[in-house]
C-alpha cells in the first residue's frame, strides 16, 4: 500500500498554486458539510432501523420517532450528505476541467450558506410535525422558496463558470451535473405548486389532488432518484474515476449515448411507483416499459466506468479509493437491475409496499451513491488541503466496514421484503388470508435487527472516514501555517 | 398545414409528439457521433481532458502509515 494511491494520475508539485487559479475555499466547505451530514444522517438512520426492531426507543417522545425522524434521515443522507457532496465535487469539476476560476465567489457563498440553512431549518421543523407529507420533498413552502433561491443561484455560478471556460469542449461531466442542476430545478418547482394556509403559516395545500397529485409526487420522486442521486454521481464517477486510476474514460462516445438515453428515459418512468393504483394501466405500462429500456443506458454506463480500469486492474489491489469507486459501480449495475425488475407489474405485486423496496433503495444509496461519494472526497480532500491521507489503511477498513454492512442491510430487506409479500399474499383452502398482519409484523423482527447491524456497520465506517478526513484537514492547516510562518520569515529577512 | 398545427397542439397527441420528438432526437445524436469517423476520433480525444489538468499536489506532510514502498 502506497501514498501515491491517493495521488495517481497527479503531476509533481505545480508551478501554479490550484489555490489561487481556483475557488476552492467554497469546495472545501461543501466537502467538510457533507461528511458532517453524513455521520448525522447515517447515524439518525440507524437509530430509526433501530427503532423499529425495538419500538421501545420511540421512548413516547414525539420529536424523536420513527415518524418525524425518518425524514430527518433521508433528508440528511440525500441533500445533507449527497446534496453537499454533489456541491463540492462539482464546483471542482467544472473548475478543472475547463480551467476556470468559479463565477461569482459570493453567490458560491451563498449556495453554501442557503443550502446548510434551509437544511438545518427543514430537519428542526420536521422532529417539530411540521411537513408536507411528500416523500423526499417534505420541507413546507417557505423552505422550499430558500431552497429555490439557491438553486437558482447554484445554476447561475456553474452555466457562468461554463461559460467562461478556456477548454473548447464541455467534458461529459459537467453535461450529467447540468442535468441535474436544470432537472431538479425542474422537479422542485413542480412538486412544490402549493397554496399556502397564510403567510407565517408553515401548512399549504397541494395544487393537485387525488391520483394527479400522487403521479406528481412520483413523478418528481423517481426523477429525484434519476437526476439528484443518479445523473448527478455519474458526473462525479466520470471525472473522479479516470482521475484516480490515471487512464482516460473507457470510451467517450459511449459516455455521450450514456447521457442522452439516461435523461430521455428516466423522466417517463415515475408511474412504476404506483402500479396497482388508480392509475391509468396505460401509464403503469408506459413506465415499465421505459423503466426496462434504462436498463441499457445504466449497463452501458457501468461498463464504460468499470472498462476505464481494463488492463490496470491491480490498482484494485494497491488503492483503496479506487475499490470503493469501483464496488459503487458494481452496485450501480445491481440496482439499476434491480430496479427495471421490480418496476414488471407482476414483480412489483409483490414487492410493493414491502421491505423489498427499503432494501433496493438502500443498494442505490450505500452501494451507489454513498460508496462513489466516499471515493470521491478521499480523492478530493487532499487535494483540496494539498496534502496525503492521515491513514489509506482506515479508508481500506472503512470500505470493508461499508461493504458488509450494505450486504447484511440488503439481504436482510431481501428476506424482509419477499416474505412480507408472500406472506400478505398467502390464502387459505376457503380463500381466506393465511396470515394476519401482526404475523407479518413479528416475521419481520429478525431481519430489521440485522437491518440495524448493517446499518451499524456503514455508520462505523463513516465515523473513522470522519476521523480520517479531520486528521488530513489538520495537517493541511499545519502545513499552510508553517508556510505562512515561512513565508514571513523570509520578507522579514529580505 | 393547420391541420398539423392542430394535431401538434392537442393535448391528447402529446405522448406521441414527445416520443417522436425524444426519439428522433437520440437517433439523431447517435447518428451524429458513428457518421463521421474523424468526427468520432475528436470525441475520443476529450476524454483526455480531466487528465489535461495540472494536478498540484505536495508532497506528503502528514504520514501515518508508514510502508515499504514509502520507506523506498
Amino acid at each position: 500500500m502506497s501514498q501515491a494511491a491517493t495521488t495517481a494520475g497527479a503531476a509533481p508539485a505545480a508551478s501554479v498554486a490550484s489555490t489561487e487559479q481556483y475557488n476552492y475555499a467554497i469546495i472545501k466547505r461543501f466537502a467538510i458539510a457533507a461528511v458532517l451530514w453524513g455521520v448525522f444522517g447515517m447515524a439518525a438512520g440507524v437509530w430509526i432501523a433501530s427503532q423499529l426492531a425495538f419500538p421501545f426507543l420511540n421512548f413516547d417522545i414525539a420529536q424523536i420517532t420513527f415518524g418525524r425522524f425518518r425524514p430527518v434521515h433521508t433528508t440528511a443522507v440525500i441533500f445533507g450528505f449527497g446534496g453537499n457532496a454533489l456541491f463540492a465535487t462539482s464546483y471542482y469539476v467544472v473548475q478543472r476541467t475547463c480551467q476556470a476560476r468559479l463565477f461569482s465567489d459570493s453567490l458560491a457563498s451563498f449556495t453554501f450558506y442557503g443550502w446548510n440553512l434551509a437544511l438545518i431549518l427543514g430537519v428542526l421543523s420536521y422532529t417539530m410535525g411540521i411537513t408536507q407529507g411528500r416523500e423526499y420533498a417534505e420541507f413546507n413552502w417557505q423552505i422550499d422558496i430558500i431552497i429555490l433561491v439557491v438553486w437558482v443561484a447554484y445554476f447561475v455560478v456553474y452555466l457562468m463558470t461554463l461559460l467562461r471556460r478556456t477548454q473548447p469542449h464541455i467534458y461529459v461531466a459537467n453535461w450529467f451535473f447540468m442535468a441535474f442542476i436544470l432537472a431538479t430545478a425542474l422537479l422542485h418547482i413542480f412538486n412544490n405548486l402549493e397554496v399556502p394556509v397564510g403567510l407565517f403559516h408553515p401548512h399549504s395545500y397541494p395544487l393537485f389532488s387525488g391520483v394527479q397529485d400522487a403521479m406528481r409526487q412520483w413523478w418528481y420522486g423517481h426523477n429525484a432518484v434519476g437526476f439528484f442521486l443518479t445523473a448527478a454521481f455519474l458526473g462525479m464517477m466520470y471525472y473522479f474515476v479516470p482521475k484516480q486510476a490515471g487512464r482516460p474514460i473507457y470510451s467517450y462516445k459511449l459516455s455521450i449515448i450514456h447521457f442522452w438515453a439516461l435523461v430521455f428515459l428516466y423522466m417517463w418512468v415515475g408511474a412504476h411507483h404506483l402500479h396497482w393504483t388508480a392509475l391509468p394501466d396505460w401509464v403503469s405500462t408506459l413506465a415499465a416499459t421505459f423503466s426496462i429500456l434504462l436498463l441499457l443506458p445504466s449497463w452501458g454506463g457501468m461498463i464504460n466506468g468499470i472498462m476505464t480500469l481494463s488492463g490496470a486492474w491491480d490498482k484494485l489491489r494497491t488503492d483503496p479509493i479506487m475499490l470503493f469507486l469501483i464496488t459503487a459501480l458494481a452496485f450501480y449495475g445491481m440496482s439499476t437491475f434491480e430496479g427495471p425488475m421490480m418496476s414488471l407489474k407482476s414483480v412489483n405485486a409483490l414487492s410493493h409496499y414491502t421491505d423489498w423496496t427499503v432494501g433496493h433503495v438502500h443498494s442505490g444509496a450505500l452501494g451507489w451513491v454513498a460508496m462513489i461519494s466516499f471515493g470521491s472526497l478521499y480523492h478530493l480532500i487532499p487535494r483540496l488541503w494539498n496534502v496525503n491521507l492521515y491513514s489509506l489503511k482506515l479508508v481500506y477498513v472503512h470500505f470493508f466496514l461499508a461493504t458488509i454492512g450494505i450486504v447484511l442491510y440488503i439481504t436482510a430487506m431481501w428476506v424482509a421484503g419477499i416474505g412480507q409479500g408472500l406472506m400478505l399474499r398467502a390464502f387459505d383452502q376457503y380463500g381466506n388470508l393465511a396470515y394476519t398482519f401482526t404475523e407479518s409484523v413479528v416475521f419481520l423482527h429478525k431481519p430489521y435487527v440485522v437491518r440495524a447491524i448493517g446499518g451499524g456497520f456503514f455508520l462505523v465506517g463513516m465515523l473513522i472516514m470522519a476521523f480520517n478526513i479531520a486528521m488530513t484537514v489538520r495537517s493541511g492547516i499545519k502545513a499552510e501555517a508553517r508556510e505562512a510562518q515561512a513565508a514571513s520569515a523570509e520578507a522579514r529577512t529580505a | 398545414m393547420t391541420g398539423l398545427w392542430e394535431w401538434i397542439t392537442d393535448l391528447g397527441n402529446s405522448k406521441m409528439l414527445a416520443l417522436i420528438l425524444f426519439m428522433s432526437t437520440f437517433i439523431g445524436v447517435v447518428i451524429f457521433l458513428f457518421s463521421n469517423r474523424r468526427r468520432a476520433q475528436k470525441f475520443e480525444t476529450y476524454r483526455y481532458i480531466p487528465l489535461d489538468d495540472d494536478d498540484s499536489h505536495r508532497e506528503p506532510v502528514a504520514r501515518r502509515d508508514k510502508t515499504k514502498s514509502d520507506e523506498q
